[in-house]
């Protein structure tokens, strides 16, 4: 595989705090690599290092082979980097945004044009070269910023929370275009803190306080959850909450709004106990169904055993 | 006062701007103590709606009561009556945490002894004892969503409104904040959540869907999962991806299908026959089938599919 991003030990201290502790990962070509995490957790520092306009203070860091402390301006050629608030100028138009990130990175009018021509055409933009940017919806400023991110077709791409309060559907239209680009072998590095948009990236780093909890592909991380997620379906979610709380073998109860979550030990064991202690107590509910651990799970599980430990 | 005295009732309710008509004849009930989720893409209409009930601007025509009081005649006795709570919190981040309680206090009239035990009140239920005197500024993410609520909460409103109360914060932070939020409902409080994460709107008992203006959907997330897709979703693995997608959205059996992760989705309307039809019409065509299954829709499988009117149609179409 080609790597095109390549991370070890980096670390950015502010004063005495370590905003990134020690991190080590890898992207290819053609993947879509995810940081998930909440806010405050180190996943913008680390990007911000990436895109070389934050040093780091320990550690390496490679786009494309090229070390962005030793080789910094070909590493900066060789990435697009969409911060959040991506610096689009409202008082210029789509074209003109285009132009100056263009130049910015020496491209030729000529390859500008025709990277902006497919980019836009193929994002649904064409209609709105003249508009400007400050008149344009989230979504499509969104797909604006991506484009001059791209027009000087880095092989990596850093994405800080792209679908940071952008409606679903938005958010949707947004990952199949990160699809596509990596189908044309870009490495991308996006930052999310959806967890259930981790589900999407090929493979992810859970982070958590400035370290990483996790690193692999979404099934490896569920197959870390120790014990299996039951739901049950109940108008009395939380009636049902407290009823299995404390029941044998079960290891921890979340009451969503019209079903409860439990994790249990053993399923071939619980679920006739299960069963039986619904029938008696007479709380109307479903029958009880296996379903896929969520990234949030697991990450709950990932913090509290960390925290248990230390 | 009517009888539903501490909910919301919403009856044919219209908002225009000129010729625009943001809110277009809503209707819909809450119960007492209900999570009451309200979803819809930018610009559906949805900002408006919760501005109409938190008495903030009036209707065109139609009507709405919130906790007894009708929104357009006695916004200020609505005001009174309800809470909100932004994720963009609107805490005072160089005020102490007391400070900060005190100020929202007095905001909506809660005074003297009320105020004292009331603040007492929300610095246990935020876990902040022992902080009271510790600058907002520098709590957790987790610490300043719960403040938030305490501030949003003190004057014991009958209605508590929350916009994406969670987001970026952290998961274990996120679960006791909707352990709280469970509690109030508990206790009587209508909960109004507005939020594009479908995983909070998982916590909500019902959820209304807008899109245009208009209601397209409401039922419990169980229910719009079961009836909002026309057809199933199925999970589809298969080498090479790309070649796979491209089979099949001209497949027999599959209304449409996409990237999702290192897998496909696809919606067919008769899933069995496409399950037992699929891997050979794949293998035919050069394409391993590793696997292929039904699988839940999620909620932003219902949210895309009935905003957009055409479940997952044009993902990854360019």
């Amino acid at each position: 595989m080609n790597r095109v991003v390549e991370v070890a030990d980096l670390t950015k201290r502010f004063d005495t705090v370590a905003a990134v502790d020690g991190i080590s990962f890898a992207v290819d070509a053609g993947e879509i690599f995810g940081l998930v995490g909440p806010d405050g957790s180190g996943k913008t520092t680390t990007l911000r290092m990436l895109g070389g306009v934050l040093t780091a203070d320990g550690g390496r860091a490679a786009i494309a082979g090229y070390d962005v402390l030793g080789d910094p301006e070909a590493a900066r050629h060789a990435v697009g980097y969409m911060p959040q608030g991506f610096g689009l100028y409202d008082d210029l138009t789509v074209d003109e945004n285009i132009r100056f990130f263009a130049d910015l990175f020496e491209v030729s009018s000529r390859e500008r044009e025709e990277k902006a021509s497919h980019f836009l055409a193929a994002y649904g933009m064409s209609p709105f070269r003249r508009r400007l940017a400050g008149q344009l919806s989230g979504g499509m400023k969104k797909k604006l910023a991506l484009v001059c991110s791209l027009i000087h077709t880095p092989r990596v791409l850093l994405l800080d929370e792209p679908t940071t309060g952008v409606d679903p559907v938005s958010r949707r239209e947004f990952w199949s275009i990160l699809y596509s680009l990596v189908g044309q072998g870009v490495g991308v590095v996006v930052t999310t803190a959806y967890l259930d948009e981790a589900e999407r990236c090929h493979r992810l780093a859970l982070m958590y306080r400035a370290g990483l909890l996790f690193c692999g592909t979404p099934a490896e991380l569920k197959a870390t959850l120790p014990g299996t997620v039951l739901s049950v379906s109940s108008p009395e979610a939380r009636r049902l909450q407290r009823l299995l709380e404390h029941a044998e073998g079960v290891l921890s109860v979340l009451a969503l709004g019209d079903a409860v979550h439990l994790v249990v030990d053993d399923p071939v064991r619980r679920l006739p106990q299960l069963r039986a202690r619904l029938a008696a107590e007479a709380v109307p509910c479903g029958e009880p169904v296996q379903v896929a651990a969520t990234v949030e799970d697991v990450f709950v599980e990932a913090v509290e055993s960390a925290e248990t430990r230390a | 006062m009517n009888n539903h005295a501490s909910s919301v009732l919403v009856e044919n309710l219209v908002k225009k701007f000129g010729s625009f008509t943001a809110v277009d004849r809503i209707s819909f009930e809450t119960r007492l103590g209900e999570i009451f989720g309200f979803l819809g893409p930018n610009g559906s209409g949805k900002s408006t709606t919760i501005r109409l009930l938190c008495g903030l601007i009036s209707p065109t025509s139609g009507s709405a009561t919130v906790a007894g009081f009708d929104i357009g005649t006695e916004p200020e006795q609505v005001r009174l009556r309800i809470g909100y709570m932004s994720q963009k919190f609107s805490l005072y981040d160089d005020l102490q945490v007391v400070e900060n309680l005190r100020f929202f206090g007095g905001l909506y009239d809660v005074r003297g002894a009320e105020l004292d035990e009331r603040v007492k009140w929300a610095v246990r239920m935020a876990g902040l004892s022992g902080r009271e005197h510790a600058m907002t500024g520098a709590l957790a993410g987790g610490l300043k969503q719960r403040l938030a609520l305490g501030c949003a909460v003190l004057h014991r409103p009958k209605v508590l409104f929350l916009d994406e109360p969670t987001s970026g914060v952290d998961p274990v932070s996120r679960r006791r904040f909707w352990e709280l939020i469970h509690q109030m409902a508990d206790q009587g409080v209508t909960v109004f959540v507005t939020t594009h994460y479908m995983d909070e709107a998982e916590y909500c008992n019902r959820l209304a869907l807008i899109n245009r203006g208009r209601m397209v959907a409401l039922g419990t997330p169980g229910e719009l999962k079961r009836t909002a897709l026309a057809g199933e979703l199925l999970l589809v693995e298969c080498a090479p991806l790309e070649a796979g997608l491209a089979a099949l959205r001209g497949a027999p059996e599959i209304a449409d299908a996409a990237v999702f992760g290192s897998a496909l989705h696809a919606r067919s309307p008769r899933a069995q026959s496409a399950i037992a039809e699929i891997p050979a019409y794949l293998a035919a065509r050069g394409i391993e089938c590793a696997r292929i299954e039904v699988i839940e829709p999620s909620l932003e499988d219902v949210f895309v599919a009935l905003t957009r009117g055409e479940p997952l149609a044009g993902e990854n179409s360019q």
